[in-house]
């Protein structure tokens, strides 16, 4: 565990290096907000209200899903792991005395928390210095607030699950990103990310509360504005956890059989 | 351009050398796009229309900046890289030889599987002139044949300033996406929706108003007056790739080799 922490520490500490790239992202992340916030105001029209969620939580949603973009985002690829895969470079990593699965999922989730870290707070900040009716708002109430943080932490943990399988199908299949990145846009519709879920038709609502997705994004962000009661929250946070252990289960399995039938690439 | 065509038949022959991983990228770039397009489908299915647009009429905007954008992504995707070759140094091998730097930098890549978004785009191009309420003419034929031809000339040209500002960057800017990708998603909307400095900004400084705007009023029977002007401004709009290119000239004046 030790070990596992430490690396955690270093990456971080690593990754925050990249701060130009943070500046372009941040820039990019309130021009998408933006956007978005105007493309829906256009949608609502003269009313506030549509059934499902008013205008202000839909714009609070649209900050917070701008401003934690890397903790709840599915379409991240890691290019020095594919490249490792492609290259050959992962047996370097197969003789080292520790867990494949754990120095991945560590790695992919310090990229994640430090990318968010150095982003959440200009782009929340500027949701919060918006002209009305474009502005964020505060949380519904401490309740909400607590619940949002919670959620939002099991989130970026069942990201990393949900994306450490899909590298794993990349060591297994040796395919381009490019053609597998159709379900990662699957993954992101189904968890709230193209449209927020209170705008699809019930029986598509159905569907995303039975897939994992949901809970990576939708969760947390409707939460904070009270869209998701505190009582449903709690449930969330509970579906969550099983999703979180599950998928970190069926990974290091899979991890296990792949990496036993692997041939490693020459080169 | 015969020099051009032999890159292209070369890019060509390469890639096909993986013909399965073509196709599947290629099929995943038809499918990929349907995700947004359902986004849309649910919120006219919600709200019903958009700022007096219907959802057929969004869907004409949407294939036309699909196929500019597809196009432009796969003929100027040496430029969308270029970064890369600055900071390999690969560009001073370019700068030696006796042929014009655009030229060898279009020849040099091809994104070939952009065809699947492109063959979406026509797919909803059609569904849409079927559905839109729209009596066409000869005219709106053009108009909309100038619409497509200038909107992959503006995409071109903004993936040209990104690769300029690497003479200076030496990496890529990440920031040029808005322009792009950004464009691509949020440009679906007739630019009239938003406000005015959005309207203003890219009508004027990046003219993707002239395509997906002035021309499209026109298309829908929203204007008055001659028919001439409307198949003139997005010839307007494509000649602001002209600047860009007296920039990138400018850029490469300037430019210093990274010695790698």
């Amino acid at each position: 565990m030790k070990k596992y922490l430490s690396l955690l520490k270093v990456r971080f500490l690593n990754n925050l290096q990249y701060r130009a790239a943070a500046i372009g992202g941040l820039v990019t992340q309130f021009f998408w907000g933006i956007m978005l916030v105007y493309i829906f105001r256009a949608f609502y029209g003269n009313s506030s209200v549509s059934d499902g969620m008013s205008f202000q939580e839909l714009v609070t949603f649209v900050w917070l899903q701008q401003g934690f973009l890397s903790f709840i985002f599915l379409y991240d690829w890691d290019y020095e792991l594919l490249e490792m895969i492609t290259t050959g470079g992962i047996c370097y990593e197969l003789i080292r005395p520790v867990n494949l699965y754990s120095v991945w999922y560590v790695k992919l989730l310090s990229k994640r928390v430090a990318r968010g870290l150095l982003c959440f707070a200009p782009v929340i900040l500027l949701g919060f210095l918006m002209p009305e009716p474009y502005t964020m708002s505060l949380p519904y109430d401490a309740v909400a607030l607590l619940l949002f943080v919670v959620t939002l932490l099991l989130s970026l943990l069942l990201i990393v699950a949900i994306s450490m399988l899909i590298f794993i199908s990349i060591f297994v299949t040796l395919s381009p990103v490019g053609s597998i990145s159709i379900f990662a846009t699957i993954g992101e519709f189904f968890a709230g990310m193209t449209i927020p879920i209170p705008f699809m038709p019930i029986w598509l609502q159905k569907v995303c509360m039975f897939l994992p997705f949901r809970y990576t994004a939708d969760l947390p962000l409707r939460v904070y504005s009270g869209n998701i009661r505190a009582g449903d929250a709690v449930v969330g946070i509970a579906i969550q956890t099983v999703w979180i252990v599950g998928l970190v289960i069926l990974g290091n399995l899979c991890m296990k059989r792949v990496t036993r039938l692997s041939m490693v690439q020459g080169g | 351009m015969k020099l051009y065509m032999k890159y292209v038949f070369l890019l060509l022959k390469s890639q096909m050398q993986y013909m399965s991983s073509f196709i599947m990228m290629v099929i995943s770039q038809f499918f990929t796009p349907f995700a947004l397009l359902a986004g849309i489908y649910f919120l006219f299915e919600r709200f019903g229309s958009i700022g007096g647009y219907s959802m057929f009429e969004v869907f004409l905007c949407y294939s036309i900046i699909g196929m500019c954008f597809s196009i432009a992504t796969c003929f100027a995707r040496g430029f969308d890289v270029f970064a890369n070759m600055i900071r390999t140094g690969s560009f001073d091998r370019i700068l030696v030889r006796p042929r014009s730097t655009v030229l060898q930098i279009l020849g040099g890549n091809l994104d070939l599987k952009r065809v699947g978004h492109f063959i979406h785009s026509i797919l909803l191009l059609v569904i849409a002139i079927m559905q839109a309420p729209i009596d066409w003419s000869i005219t709106k034929g053009i108009v909309l044949f100038n619409m497509i031809v200038s909107g992959t000339l503006i995409f071109s040209a903004v993936y040209l300033l990104q690769a300029t500002a690497a003479f200076w960057t030496t990496e890529a800017l990440e920031v040029a996406n808005i322009f792009t990708h950004g464009i691509k998603e949020h440009a679906s909307y007739p630019l009239d929706i938003f406000p005015k400095w959005i309207t203003v900004f890219f009508t004027f400084i990046i003219p993707f108003g002239t395509v997906n705007y002035l021309p499209l009023e026109f298309i829908l029977d929203r204007t008055e007056g001659s028919p001439l002007i409307y198949l003139l401004i997005p010839f307007a709009g494509g000649l602001f790739i002209l600047p860009c290119l007296m920039f990138w000239q400018f850029g490469i004046k300037k430019y210093t080799s990274t010695g790698s």
